[in-house]
C-alpha cells in the first residue's frame, strides 16, 4: 500500500523538476523553470478558493454529521439499520450521476430554480449553477456520507450515561452535549475531518460539472495543465503543491493525536 | 420532618409493564434509606424518577415541601452515583470532582479549595491528576462520591453502587460509605438487591417488589416481623411451613397441624383463629440442634430428625435436617463449647428444637412467590 502510494508521488515530485518539452513530453535534464511559474498570478487566487471551499465544505458536513450520528448512534436498534442504509445508499449509483443529477436539479429550467422562483426567494434571472455556492453545495451533499459515518462509528462507542452524569451534576443539556458528547467522539470528528478536508482539496470533477470558470479549484488547473497545455511538469509542480497541502493537515492531525496519547 | 422527601402515588409504565405502580414513600431528612428488591422490581425506575431522568406518569414527588416532577435533572438538588461510576473519561480525577462547580460557574479560587478538600476525604490525593481509565475499581467509586457529594445535594442518590466490586472491597466501602454519610449528614437514596448490605448500612428499608413496596421498616422489623411471605423468602433464608391453626393454647399461643411434620406452638401475635390457614416462618439460626435430647421448656418445639447434609462456613455451619416430609435448613454459630461435643455428621440421628416465639405466623402467600421459596438456600 505504502509503496503503491510512494513510488507515484515521488515520480511526481521528480518530474517537478523536469523541463517540458513543446509536444507534451519531458525533456531531459533538471531545471527549476517549472517550480518559478508556480509563481503565476492566476494562481493565488484558485488556491485561496480551493481552500475556502475545503474548509466550509469540511465545516458544514461537520455541523450537519454530528447531529446525524448522535441521533443515529441514540436510536432503537432496528431503526439504527435503515438510517445507516439511508446514509450510504448514494453510493449505489455512480458520482458522476449523481453529480449530473445536480446540474439537472440546479439548472435554470430545474426544479431547484422553479421551487425557489414559485416561494420568491429567487427571480427569473437568478443563475444556480456554475458558481462557487453550487460547488460547495454539490460537495457537502457528496461527502457528508464520508463524515456520518466516522462520527457515528463514534457515537455508537460513547456511554450515553455519562451525558446523564452530567446533566446530574447540573449541566444544560447544550452544556452536556459540547463538554462531555464532542470531546468523547473526538476520535471521530477527527476522522471525519480528514475524510471530507482531504477529498475537497483535491476534487476536481465538481467545479467541472457544476462549477463555472470563476469557481475553478487547483485540481482543475491541474488537469487544464495535462490534457490541454501538454504540459506534464507544470502539472506535477501544482500536484507536488497540492499533495504536500493535503498531507499538512494529516500530519498535524496525527502529531497532535501522537502527543495526546503520550500524555496519558 | 418526616416529609422531606415524598413520592406520592407515584407511577410509571413501559408499554403494558408498571415498573412503577402507585408508590407513595416519605423519607426522612439525614437518613440513610434503602430500597432493596429483585432485579426489575423497578428501584431503578423510581431513583431515575427522583433524579429527573424520567417522568412519572401518574403521581409527584417533593423534596423538602418543592414540587420537582417536572424539573430537569440540572435543576435538582439531587445527586446520583451510577452504578458504573460514569466518570468523565477525558478529564482527570480533580476535574471530574470540579465539574459541578464549573457548571455552577464556583469562582476558581473556591473551586479549588472544595475540590482539595473533597480529595482530602476520600485520600486520593496521590491519584488527582490521573484518568478514570488509570485507577481502581475503588477508587473510582469514590471519585463518584466525591464529586456527586461536593455540590452539597439535599439528597444523594447511589444505584448499586457496591455491584461492580469484589467482596472484599465492597466490605470496606460499606463501612466508608457508612462513615460518609455520618460525616456529611444529607439524606442517602440506596438501592440494592443485596440484602446484607441493606441490612448492615439503612436506617429503614423498603421493600419492592413488581413495582409496590411490599413492606417499609427498620432492618430488624423487616427481619424479624415480615409482612409477607415474599419479604420473609427475599430478606435473610427461612423455613416455611403449611400449616392449620389447631387450637388456640392460651391467649398468646396457638397449636398449629402442620401436614408432613409434627404439630407446633406457635406465638399468635395476629390473633388467628381455630381453621385459619397460615404459613410458618422460621429462620435458620432460630434452630437449635444437638446429638441428645435437650430437656426444654413447654414454650419449645421439639422434633427429631435425621441430618442429610453438613456444609462448613467458618464462623458457623448449615445443616440440613430431614424431619418428616420437610428439610430444615439450620445454621449455627460455634462455640467453644460446641468443638468439645463429637461433631455432628452426615446420616445423624439429632433434635432439633425452637422456641415458639421465633416461630411467625404469615398470611399466606401468593402462587408468584413460590419460585422465591423454592430457590436453594444460600
Ligand atoms: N426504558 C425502559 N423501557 C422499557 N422497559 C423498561 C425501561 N426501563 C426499565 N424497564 C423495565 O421496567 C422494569 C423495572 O426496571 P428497573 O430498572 O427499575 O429494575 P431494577 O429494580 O432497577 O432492577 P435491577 O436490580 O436489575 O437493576 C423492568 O422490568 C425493566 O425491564
Ligand atoms: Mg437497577
Amino acid at each position: 500500500m505504502t509503496l503503491l502510494f510512494l513510488v507515484p508521488t515521488a515520480l511526481v515530485f521528480a518530474i517537478s523538476f523536469k523541463p517540458s518539452d513543446p509536444w507534451g513530453g519531458i525533456g531531459a535534464g533538471w531545471t527549476l523553470d517549472t517550480i518559478r511559474s508556480l509563481g503565476n498570478p492566476n494562481y493565488p487566487a484558485i488556491i485561496w478558493r480551493t481552500l475556502w471551499i475545503s474548509f466550509v465544505t469540511t465545516a458544514c458536513c461537520l455541523v450537519l454529521a454530528v447531529p446525524c450520528g448522535y441521533y443515529i448512534a441514540r436510536a432503537p436498534q432496528r431503526w439504527r439499520r435503515l438510517l445507516l442504509l439511508l446514509t450510504v445508499i448514494p453510493f449505489w449509483t455512480s458520482f458522476l450521476i449523481r453529480i449530473f443529477a445536480w446540474k439537472v436539479l440546479l439548472h435554470p429550467e430545474g426544479h431547484v430554480k422553479r421551487g425557489l422562483v414559485a416561494v420568491g426567494l429567487a427571480d427569473e434571472s437568478t443563475m444556480l449553477l456554475y458558481r462557487s455556492e453550487a460547488v460547495l453545495l454539490v460537495m457537502v451533499y457528496t461527502l457528508l456520507p464520508f463524515a456520518i459515518l466516522p462520527i457515528y462509528a463514534a457515537a455508537e462507542k460513547f456511554d450515553f450515561k455519562l451525558l446523564e452524569a452530567a446533566r446530574d451534576l447540573g449541566a444544560t443539556q447544550w452544556r452536556a452535549f459540547r463538554q462531555i458528547f464532542l470531546p468523547g467522539i473526538q476520535r471521530g470528528l477527527l476522522t471525519a475531518v480528514l475524510m471530507v478536508l482531504i477529498p475537497s482539496l483535491g476534487m476536481y470533477i465538481i467545479p467541472d460539472i457544476v462549477g463555472g470558470p470563476r469557481s475553478e479549484m487547483i485540481a482543475n488547473k491541474i488537469a487544464q495543465r495535462t490534457f490541454v497545455d501538454r504540459n506534464v511538469p507544470h502539472a506535477s509542480a501544482l500536484s507536488a503543491a497540492l499533495t504536500l497541502a493535503v498531507m499538512a493537515p494529516m500530519l498535524a492531525v496525527l502529531l497532535g493525536r501522537r502527543r495526546r496519547e503520550g500524555g496519558r | 420532618m418526616g416529609d422531606f422527601l415524598q413520592f406520592n402515588e407515584v407511577t410509571k409504565q413501559y408499554g403494558a409493564l408498571k415498573a412503577v405502580d402507585g408508590v407513595s414513600l416519605h423519607i426522612r431528612r439525614g437518613e440513610f434509606f434503602s430500597l432493596l428488591g429483585p432485579s426489575g422490581c423497578g428501584k431503578t425506575t423510581l431513583l431515575r424518577m427522583l433524579a429527573g431522568f424520567e417522568r412519572p406518569d401518574r403521581g409527584r414527588v417533593l423534596l423538602d415541601g418543592e414540587d420537582i416532577t417536572d424539573l430537569p435533572p440540572n435543576k435538582r438538588k439531587v445527586n446520583t452515583i451510577f452504578q458504573n461510576y460514569a466518570l468523565f473519561p477525558h478529564l482527570t480525577v480533580r476535574e471530574n470532582i470540579a465539574f459541578g462547580l464549573r457548571v455552577a460557574r464556583v469562582a476558581d479560587a473556591a473551586i479549588k479549595q472544595q475540590v482539595d478538600e473533597m480529595i482530602e476525604l476520600i485520600q486520593l490525593g496521590a491519584h488527582a491528576n490521573k484518568k478514570p481509565h488509570q485507577i481502581s475499581g475503588g477508587q473510582k467509586q469514590r471519585v463518584a462520591i466525591a464529586r456527586a457529594l461536593i455540590n452539597k445535594p439535599e439528597v444523594l442518590l447511589l444505584d448499586e453502587p457496591l455491584a461492580a466490586l469484589d467482596l472484599k472491597l465492597r466490605q470496606r466501602m460499606l463501612l466508608e460509605l457508612d462513615q460518609i454519610h455520618d460525616q456529611v449528614g444529607i439524606t442517602f437514596l440506596y438501592v440494592t438487591h443485596d440484602q446484607g448490605e441493606a441490612m448492615s448500612l439503612s436506617d429503614r428499608i423498603a421493600v419492592m417488589h413488581e413495582g409496590r413496596i411490599e413492606q417499609l421498616g427498620t432492618p430488624a422489623e423487616i427481619y424479624e416481623t415480615p409482612h409477607s411471605s415474599f419479604v420473609a423468602a427475599f430478606i435473610g433464608d427461612t423455613n416455611f411451613f403449611d400449616g392449620r391453626v389447631e387450637a388456640l393454647t392460651d391467649k398468646d399461643y396457638c397449636r398449629l397441624t402442620i401436614e408432613g411434620f409434627p404439630p407446633a406452638l406457635c406465638y399468635n401475635d395476629k390473633r388467628k383463629q381455630p381453621n385459619e390457614l397460615v404459613h410458618l416462618s422460621v429462620r435458620p439460626e432460630k434452630f437449635r440442634i444437638s446429638l441428645e435430647q435437650p430437656t426444654l421448656s413447654p414454650q419449645h418445639n421439639l422434633v427429631e430428625g435425621q441430618v442429610q447434609e453438613v456444609v462448613y462456613l467458618g464462623s458457623q455451619t448449615k445443616y440440613l435436617v430431614k424431619v418428616q416430609e420437610y428439610l430444615l435448613a439450620i445454621t449455627q454459630q460455634h462455640s467453644r463449647f460446641l468443638l468439645d461435643q463429637r461433631p455432628i455428621k452426615w446420616d445423624d440421628r439429632v433434635w432439633v428444637w425452637w422456641h415458639a416465639d421465633d416461630g411467625y405466623m404469615l398470611d399466606r402467600y401468593r402462587e408468584q412467590d413460590e419460585a422465591l421459596m423454592e430457590m436453594p438456600a444460600h
